[in-house]
């Protein structure tokens, strides 16, 4: 964990730095900032100005997050250097005034052998990591939960077979209802998928229409929804709070406008909410879409109004 | 390399002679035969096409620069009534991937520079089929013009087929039941077509009417990267074909290929659309790898550094393509020992990319480098499409990709390596070629500011969507939460660079057709060995009526 708080703290600096730097380009897109106090209870959002990964909260994110900080752009980077350095070598000392005679070979064996052989080194040593986190993924803990997910066009459906909740559905808020939330319009719906904190959440991700995708940045998790094919991704996430993901598969014409919220709960207020869902509804105004089988509105989670619920 | 005997450079005198056959003014234009003709038929279409496919992506960073929706509104675009909403700016997205790939990068590598040098660079006289090579040219016209009448026709939430250049089922079966994606089928088709019919022509070419002493291994990298080039079109195309025919059918004759409720799959469709789909993004460089070739070593006035490397490296680059194609499909629920195996493979194009690289800065190194336009793109080239290939790897590894899979990162990869390595390839090869081409010089101060402007903005548009990515904005999303604000701003600003850069390109091109500086046979001295630089600037309508005799280069 303690390297994930390193991470926050150069991210924060990056985000700074570039602030800086966009308001050197003038930049107005600062004065749109929400005016409403941000939901305290936000964790998992993309930060404007930010230039890594979004925050981990589960271990698999957690993983990619190492991956990808110290191994790969790591690597990376000192690739780009070196041919970079390569290339202003030549441009210093083997231009035409530097060096007005040039020079006539074009081979050199040992040369040839080395850049073709210590690249596939270094793409070994990539692997072995790679591989470690792919078949991380691919190694699910007993799941402790398993909601099923289906896209639609253009909404999320939300089941919980094991609990007996039915199918209710999660569309994007307006704007205004966004703003009236603290919530960040384009991420937050009206309702949202619950799940326990530190407890392995079994997705099951289908698609009812056309193929959309599941996508959760702060779980590195994303897997598409294919309409005949139940697909399945995990995550355990490690703090209370709002997340957000977006549909990351080209669905139509609202695209853009099926956000994806997670409500990560202490395991006691999963088991009131999901007490709650059993109890006789009241007069719910149903949030299916139009022309859709209307299904159940899941009793608001009076999470939002809470003080931040204390990490583990 | 290889290089003229010098008997061959009695060509110089037939200018005059040779211009005096060329065909009055329709039959040389409509009913050309002639593969320079055709190559700068190609040329104009690349650029026509480039200019429509530019102008897309000017209005997609337009209506990305700001969160919320400016341009393309329920009014359309400025109130036109065209394109509107939603679906105007996906039916956009989608025609700007198609027509930059299909229409502009294509038409200018393989149409283009290929029908032009392909044959002078063997000491061929023309193409081995000349007519079906208008045949060729002439089906593209035919397929654009589809293209652009599906952007005006019905799909399904508004007009044009809004669902991506990849085609994915079921938005464009159940998703668009309108008339819009049928004809962008046939579209695909003709296009599918036409590079088929030049893929066969070019094999034939290359194959049997080399000029004698012509041998496969004495071939310029040039033609060698046209030649995996139409062997990838040739293998990978009738994929597409299928699958298109199998959408075509889905939406029109109540087949069930893709359509899970029948027992089709929806990801057969993606599994054939890769098959193509992955060779078809080393169509587009390829070439671009040749003309790079070329560039460096003239400009450094040296040989090419490893020629049998990397011409073997381009074959490498050509099979592997064809065994990776699942890496854009990690997220789609295929087995995970299939991606562990799709991770591998495409990790390995990395070897035979870095000998290209590598091989390269080897030619320029000890060389005497000339910073004319056409080594300043190549230059360019060489550190961006670095920089596409870096990021290649990042997302080649499944568990990566999980974070990054359709977002801005994938979008800065691909765009590294297409707008900034390709189109600079492009660039590269046509100020190259330009006096021998249009036998006028360009100004070369004009080409260097086009340069510059072009480097910055490019950078500037998609170096910081890879942040974009990692924070993880989807792509192909017409809006996004104002935390994506500031590098969507900056990235539009960068846009901007870009077009004053085009400005000068055209700027350039006026220049040189009004003060019309008589162009020389070889302006690049000594470093400029293939057998187009023999001829005069343009060549003779026809070349060659003697075939040049090639013997071996001292210096290979």
């Amino acid at each position: 964990m303690r390297a994930e708080a390193l991470l926050m703290r150069r991210l924060r600096g990056a985000v700074s730095a570039v602030g800086a730097a966009a308001l050197m380009a003038g930049v107005s897109v600062s004065a749109r900032a929400a005016e409403v106090a941000a939901n305290p209870n936000i964790v998992g959002q993309p930060v404007d100005g930010a230039m890594g990964l979004q925050p981990a909260h589960s271990s698999l994110k957690f993983q990619a997050i190492q991956f990808h900080d110290w191994v790969l752009l790591p690597i990376i980077t000192v690739i780009t250097l070196f041919v970079l350095a390569l290339l202003l070598i030549c441009i210093f000392r083997f231009n035409k005034r530097a060096n007005p005679v040039p020079a006539k070979w074009s081979h050199n064996t040992p040369i040839e052998i080395a850049w073709t052989t210590i690249p596939v080194l270094i793409l070994m040593i990539i692997s072995v990591f790679s591989f470690k986190l792919l078949f991380a993924y691919h190694s699910m803990p007993t799941p402790d939960l398993t909601v099923k997910a289906t896209g639609y066009q253009w909404y999320w459906g939300y089941e919980y077979p094991d609990q007996k909740i039915p199918e209710f559905t999660s569309n994007v808020l307006t704007k205004e209802d966004a703003a009236a939330k603290g919530e960040p319009y384009l991420l937050a719906a009206d309702h949202s998928m619950v799940v326990p904190v530190n407890k392995t959440v079994h997705v099951l991700v289908t698609g009812a229409d056309v193929i959309h995708d599941f996508g959760l940045p702060a779980f590195g998790v994303k897997i598409d929804a294919v309409p005949g094919r139940v697909n399945d991704a995990w995550f355990k996430a490690d703090k209370t709070g709002i997340y957000y993901g977006q549909c990351d598969q080209l669905c139509g014409v609202n695209h853009a406008f099926m956000p994806i919220e997670i409500q990560v709960v202490t395991q006691p207020e999963f088991d009131a909410w999901v007490a709650q869902q059993h109890a006789p509804a009241p007069a719910a105004t149903p949030v299916a879409a139009p022309g859709k089988t209307a299904s159940a509105a899941p009793q608001p989670l009076a999470l939002n109004t809470q003080a931040p619920v204390a990490t583990h | 390399m290889a290089t003229a005997a010098s008997d061959h450079h009695a060509d110089h005198g037939h200018d005059d002679h040779g211009y005096a056959h060329t065909p009055p003014f329709l039959v040389r234009w409509l009913f050309s035969t002639n593969h320079k003709d055709i190559g700068t038929l190609y040329i104009l279409f690349a650029i026509m096409a480039g200019i429509i496919g530019g102008a897309f992506s000017g209005l997609i960073r337009w209506e990305l620069m700001h969160p919320g929706i400016q341009v393309f509104t329920d009014q359309g675009i400025l109130g036109s009534g065209m394109f509107k909403g939603h679906n105007g700016y996906n039916a956009i997205v989608t025609a700007h991937g198609l027509i930059m790939i299909f229409f502009m990068v294509m038409p200018a590598m393989i149409g283009g520079f290929g029908n032009w040098f392909v044959p002078i660079m063997i000491g061929a006289p023309d193409m081995a089929f000349p007519r079906m090579n208008n045949i060729s040219f002439w089906l593209l016209v035919a397929s654009f013009a589809l293209l652009v009448t599906s952007l005006f026709t019905e799909g399904g939430q508004g007009p044009g087929f809004a669902g991506g250049w990849t085609l994915y089922p079921p938005l464009s079966t159940i998703g668009h039941p309108g008339p819009a994606m049928d004809l962008t089928i046939l579209s695909i088709h003709l296009a599918g077509a036409s590079s088929i019919l030049g893929a066969i022509n070019f094999i034939t070419t290359i194959f049997n009417m080399r000029a004698p002493g012509m041998t496969i291994h004495r071939m310029p990298l040039f033609v060698w990267s046209i030649l995996v080039t139409v062997f990838l079109l040739l293998l990978s195309l009738p994929v597409l074909a299928g699958a298109i025919t199998m959408l075509l059918t889905d939406r029109n004759f109540h087949t069930h290929f893709f359509d899970a409720t029948n027992g089709g799959d929806p990801l057969m469709f993606q599994h054939l659309f890769w098959f193509f789909g992955h060779p078809e993004v080393y169509i587009l460089i390829l070439p671009g790898f040749g003309i790079i070739s070329h560039v460096v070593s003239t400009f450094s006035r040296k040989p090419v550094f490893g020629y049998l490397a990397m011409a073997y490296a381009m074959v490498a680059i050509g099979f592997l393509g064809f065994i990776v194609w699942a890496h854009h499909m990690y997220v789609t629920g295929i087995p995970l020992d299939l991606q562990a195996y799709f991770v591998a493979a495409t990790m390995v194009i990395a070897v035979p990319t870095g000998i290209k690289i590598f091989s390269w800065i080897a030619t320029m190194w000890g060389g005497s480098i000339d910073f004319k336009t056409p080594m300043l793109f190549a230059i360019g080239f060489i550190f961006l499409f670095t920089i596409g290939g870096v990021t290649g790897v990042v997302l080649a590894n499944a568990g990566i990709d999980y974070s990054l899979h359709d977002t801005y990162y994938v979008i800065a990869h691909f765009h590294y390596v297409l707008s900034l390595g390709a189109v600079f390839a492009i660039f590269a090869g046509f100020y190259y070629w330009f006096e021998k081409m249009w036998g006028v010089k360009y100004n070369e101060i004009l080409g260097a500011i086009h340069f510059w402007f072009m480097f910055v903005g490019v950078n500037v548009i998609f170096f910081p969507q890879h942040f974009l990515g990692l924070q993880g904005m989807p792509r192909r999303y017409i809006d996004y939460p104002v935390a994506f604000a500031k590098w969507n701003y900056v990235s539009s600003v960068g846009y901007m660079i870009t077009l004053v850069g085009m400005a000068v390109f055209f700027l350039m091109l006026l220049e040189a057709a009004v003060r019309r500086r008589k162009a020389e046979a070889n302006p690049w001295g000594e470093g400029a060995t293939t057998l187009e630089w023999t001829l005069s600037s343009p060549p003779p309508f026809h070349q060659f009526n003697e075939l040049p005799h090639i013997s071996a280069d001292s210096s290979h």
